[in-house]
């Protein structure tokens, strides 16, 4: 099972991962005329809360610590079935996208269990908006799977984006066309960016996932912080992986092009941060449905 | 054979001694108790010796009455179908006694310990019975044993009315098993099971008319939409271990007819499996939308026993679709998702069930807007409950995963082939179990968060206590279960081959190479959950040790800058899941009203919902309302005098000696 650089996907996502949210955040800066903070402010923020103390909510249980520690762990062990950069990853068997939902669906519950335990009205607000979404997330993102799927014949992530080239987008266009539509806008849905929810919001009462976590401080807060850009990182991955599809053999050259395709789409969400504003939440819902539909039209494609 | 028997007797020798001593409180719990964990244990090591050893034990002999046999026999699929009914049971036991301890009178007691240990032993009978009146005659001691159990509490109106709806609702699902017995016996010329399979084979178009009337009478008992009605008016009321039983092993029992059906009809056609599919998607993602509007706690609970009914019948439908297509190793994992759930949903359902009691007995009530912050004064029901909620929504590294795993490794297997037909229906049961999913992590996050975390919302629940201990220790063993069985998936999935074998009507060893596909996959899934499990104590660690020296304080949660929120600020059950019901109103039908504060200094404002199941009231409560007119007209021949129910008596038996005569 151990290939050669097995270790490249999770080693590229565990360091570069707090650099795209410098990256989005420094477009967001130059499009907006700023300087912006530096590129590694996430890795700062992140070390810095790390060396905090911590302050709990006076009716919080060990539920709202174990929150963040898990939800973190869950998407480091989701990273051995992420390929990158044309490498397999590290482990790949039959059915390895279905733990990979299944990871998220882990990670998300215990965060919300985590907001409940504050009994704090604002985090059970947020909570609320997050399970909606992501009951309709979950099955969009297993649509877009079954089309790569279809398309390619493999039931491991590893299979699947083995073998996505420019010949596989010669024969079926339109459909990895709607799919690759479809994974971008579920990596602006999963992980909170605009038009979903503004991650840089001051007002409570109109925030998802950072209401969720407004009581978590210290080492907790820096887990949650490092889980955000890794979850950003996942999910970017399936798309990158999708449209940069260079598979020469070669380590350097296809993972080199799928490290620019990264920071290419940390660019792009920036420019989409800066262009669109957020939607309201009831269009949310339309929004994730409208992404999954595109799917399942790129299936129907496939069939006839 | 001779220990289930044993087993059999101890359970209705250990309720009939609880009846005797009902003068005594005490020792009609004890004898009631006893019976059912020694009567429960036997037959769990029958059906469990009978899983190892593969040996199909059986027993036929003389029976008394006309037109039929005493034919009893445990095969691999009936010793699959005992685990829960016997396992529950002990459980259910072990915990009951405390539970009804804190009870009125010994009379409620006994009698609940008789009809509970009545209804095991009817399970199993029905689970092993070879003989079409034997199978009828114990379906109907399981259908009137609840019947006692949900009639319980029955001072109360509301209490005698779910009864009433139970009653009527099994009684239309056995009017359809009657009828499939009679037709089916009629044309075998016996009543022994042994006859129907040959009987069917020459007549396929009567073998579709059995299919679809299994569907529609075993499916009432399972809870398939819109049969459903009466779970969430039976559990409720119920006393909670019966609760854990009827859900956990009873609508199994549908399961088990009609898989056992499905082994006497030969190969299907593939609109079977169509049929069982869009019964499974319709019934998971119904259940669960009705269960999100609830805000009783068993009422929510009763709803998801319809969602995972639906999840059993979507991997029975693409193990039917792959029999009839010829795809052996998606008909294969097809039936190993939707019988490995049977066991799964028994167990973390049982779990919840039981749960749901001891809250109900530390804090009075089962309504989600009164409960709140019972996690740190329940500790032992809380984690459990927590595991339970965490395995019914599919979440891994617990059982639940794994037969979801299954079924959507079914789905994605249909998408390769190259037949349109299967690859439209693994899509299909891709979305559905990916919707179902969802939404069954926000009904639980809310269940759980509601009702565990945040502060009490009710005085009684703000003083709530533990519950005894061998209430937590039942709790306790299903929960270990949970994790067990998510972690030995690869094990646990492999020794299913000889089930799957019987119910797919497969040779053994195909099943076990089919099987065997999945068995590194599986090694691999558990693999990674170790991983994940070490990374969390890794950063648990870290989290602690940086933690040591700066210290944590205290403090209280952000409010906005609003500095004295109280229980009554929190955020309630009914806003929780507001977003969906809204989204989802047109299937969920919820009745609101509302009266908006008004003006500057409002002085009145309120909101209720009720959330009646829209099937009942739109669709049966009508019906029902017709018929009863209709049926009312016959009033005319109706007196209430007996010598003209006499004369009628008469008339009939002349009438018919004319007719016999002819």
């Amino acid at each position: 099972m151990p290939q050669a650089h097995w270790f490249f996907s999770p080693l590229c996502a565990l360091l570069l991962a707090p650099l795209l949210l410098g990256l989005i955040n420094r477009t967001k800066a130059v499009v907006a005329g700023r300087r912006g903070p530096p590129l590694l402010q996430p890795y700062r923020d992140v070390v810095k809360c790390l060396r905090r103390g911590a302050v709990y909510g006076e009716v919080t249980s060990w539920l709202f610590r174990l929150g963040p520690v898990v939800n973190l762990a869950t998407l480091v062990a989701a990273l051995l079935i992420l390929p990158f950069g044309g490498v397999g990853a590290v482990v790949s068997f039959p059915g390895d996208l279905i733990v990979l939902a299944g990871l998220f669906a882990l990670g998300r519950f215990v965060t919300v269990l985590a907001a409940l335990d504050t009994g704090s009205s604002f985090e059970g607000m947020g909570a609320s908006r997050e399970v909606h979404f992501a009951a309709l997330a979950e099955p969009a993102l297993l649509v877009a799977l079954a089309v790569l799927v279809r398309v390619t014949g493999g039931l491991s992530l590893s299979e699947i984006y083995g073998v996505v080239t420019i010949a596989t987008w010669a024969r079926a266009l339109p459909a990895l066309a709607l799919v690759a539509m479809t994974l971008v806008v579920l990596e602006l849905v999963e992980n909170t960016r605009i038009p979903v929810d503004d991650p840089t919001t001051h007002l409570e009462l109109t925030m998802i996932h950072e209401v969720m976590v407004l009581d978590h401080s210290g080492p907790d807060f820096a887990y949650i912080q490092y889980a955000a850009a890794l979850k950003l990182w996942i999910l970017g991955a399936l798309f990158v992986g999708l449209v940069v599809p260079l598979r020469s053999g070669s380590l350097w050259l296809d993972g080199g092009a799928a490290l620019l395709g990264m920071a290419g789409l940390a660019v792009v969400i920036g420019m989409v941060e800066s262009a669109m504003a957020r939607y309201r939440l009831t269009r949310v819902p339309q929004f994730i449905v409208g992404a999954a539909t595109l799917s399942a039209v790129a299936f129907i494609v496939l069939l006839v | 054979m001779l220990e289930f028997i044993v087993a059999i007797l101890l359970l209705v020798l250990g309720g009939l001694a609880a009846v005797l001593l009902s003068a005594r409180p005490q020792a009609a719990q004890a004898a009631g108790q006893i019976g059912a964990i020694a009567g429960s244990a036997l037959g769990l090591f029958v059906s469990i010796r009978a899983l190892v050893t593969g040996e199909v034990e059986g027993m036929s002999g003389a029976w008394p009455m006309p037109g039929g046999g005493l034919h009893l026999e445990i095969d691999a699929l009936s010793a699959f179908f005992l685990l829960p009914v016997f396992g529950l049971s002990v459980v259910t036991g072990l915990y009951g006694r405390s539970y009804l301890a804190g009870g009125d009178s010994g009379r409620g007691s006994a009698a609940t310990w008789f009809h509970l240990n009545l209804l095991t032993a009817a399970m199993a009978l029905v689970i092993t019975a070879r003989d079409g009146l034997l199978f009828l005659l114990a379906w109907e001691i399981m259908a009137l044993a609840p019947f006692f159990l949900v009639i319980f509490n029955d001072r109360q109106a509301s209490v005698r009315h779910a009864a009433w709806t139970y009653l009527a609702a099994t009684h239309l699902g056995t009017a359809f098993l009657l009828v499939l017995f009679v037709m089916v016996g009629g044309l075998a010329g016996t009543s022994d099971f042994s006859g129907y399979a040959a009987a069917l084979r020459d007549h396929p178009t009567l073998a579709s008319g059995v299919f679809l009337l299994a569907l529609v009478g075993f499916g009432s008992k399972a809870g398939i939409v819109p049969a459903h009605v009466w779970l969430p008016e039976a559990h409720p009321v119920a006393p909670s271990h019966a609760s854990a039983l009827m859900s956990g092993a009873m609508i199994k029992v549908g399961i088990y007819g009609l898989v056992r059906i499905l082994t006497m009809l030969g190969t299907p056609p593939a609109w079977w499996g169509w049929v069982l599919i869009a019964a499974g998607v319709s019934s998971g993602v119904l259940g669960v939308l009705f269960a999100l509007a609830q805000h009783d706690l068993k009422r929510l609970l009763a709803y998801h026993s319809v969602e995972n009914i639906g999840i059993i019948l979507l991997g029975i439908g693409l193990g039917v679709l792959g029999l009839a297509q010829g795809m052996t190793t998606l008909a294969v994992i097809g039936f190993a998702a939707g019988l490995l759930h049977v066991l799964n949903h028994s167990i973390f359902k049982g779990l919840l069930f039981l749960g749901a009691g001891a809250v109900q007995h530390a804090a009075g009530s089962l309504e989600l807007e009164e409960l709140g912050g019972l996690f740190k004064r329940m500790p032992w029901t809380g984690t459990t409950f927590l595991i339970g909620s965490a395995a019914i929504v599919g979440l891994p590294p617990l059982n639940g995963f794994i037969s979801e795993f299954l079924l959507f490794y079914a789905g994605f297997l249909g998408l390769v082939q190259s037949t349109v037909n299967i690859a439209v229906a693994g899509l299909i049961s891709l979305v559905a179990m990916g919707l179902i999913s969802g939404l069954a992590a926000a009904c639980f996050a809310k269940a759980f968060g509601i009702v565990f975390l945040g502060s009490a919302r009710s005085r009684e629940a703000g003083d709530a206590h533990e519950a005894a201990a061998p209430m937590c220790a039942a709790m306790a063993i299903l929960a270990l279960l949970c994790v067990a069985i998510g972690l030995a998936a690869p094990v646990v999935v492999s020794s299913l081959a000889s089930v799957v074998a019987g119910a797919a009507g497969l040779p053994d060893g195909q099943v076990r190479a089919s099987l065997a596909t999945v068995a590194v996959p599986l090694s691999m899934v558990v693999a990674v959950f170790a991983v994940m499990i070490g990374v969390a104590a890794l950063a648990w660690a870290v989290r602690s040790y940086r933690l040591a020296r700066p210290g944590i304080r205290r403090g209280p949660v952000w409010g906005c800058g609003f500095l004295r929120p109280t229980p009554r600020m929190q955020y309630t059950a009914s806003s929780f899941a507001e977003p969906l019901t809204t989204q989802f109103r047109f299937f969920i039908r919820n009745r609101e009203t509302l009266v908006p504060p008004r003006g500057y200094f409002p002085a009145v404002g309120s909101y209720s919902s009720d959330s009646g199941d829209p099937f009942l009231r739109l669709l049966f409560a009508p019906s029902f309302r017709w018929f009863s007119a209709v049926v009312g007209r016959m009033n005319v021949v109706q007196h209430g005098h007996t010598h003209i129910y006499v004369l009628y008596v008469a008339a009939t038996l002349v009438a018919l000696l004319i007719w016999g005569s002819l």
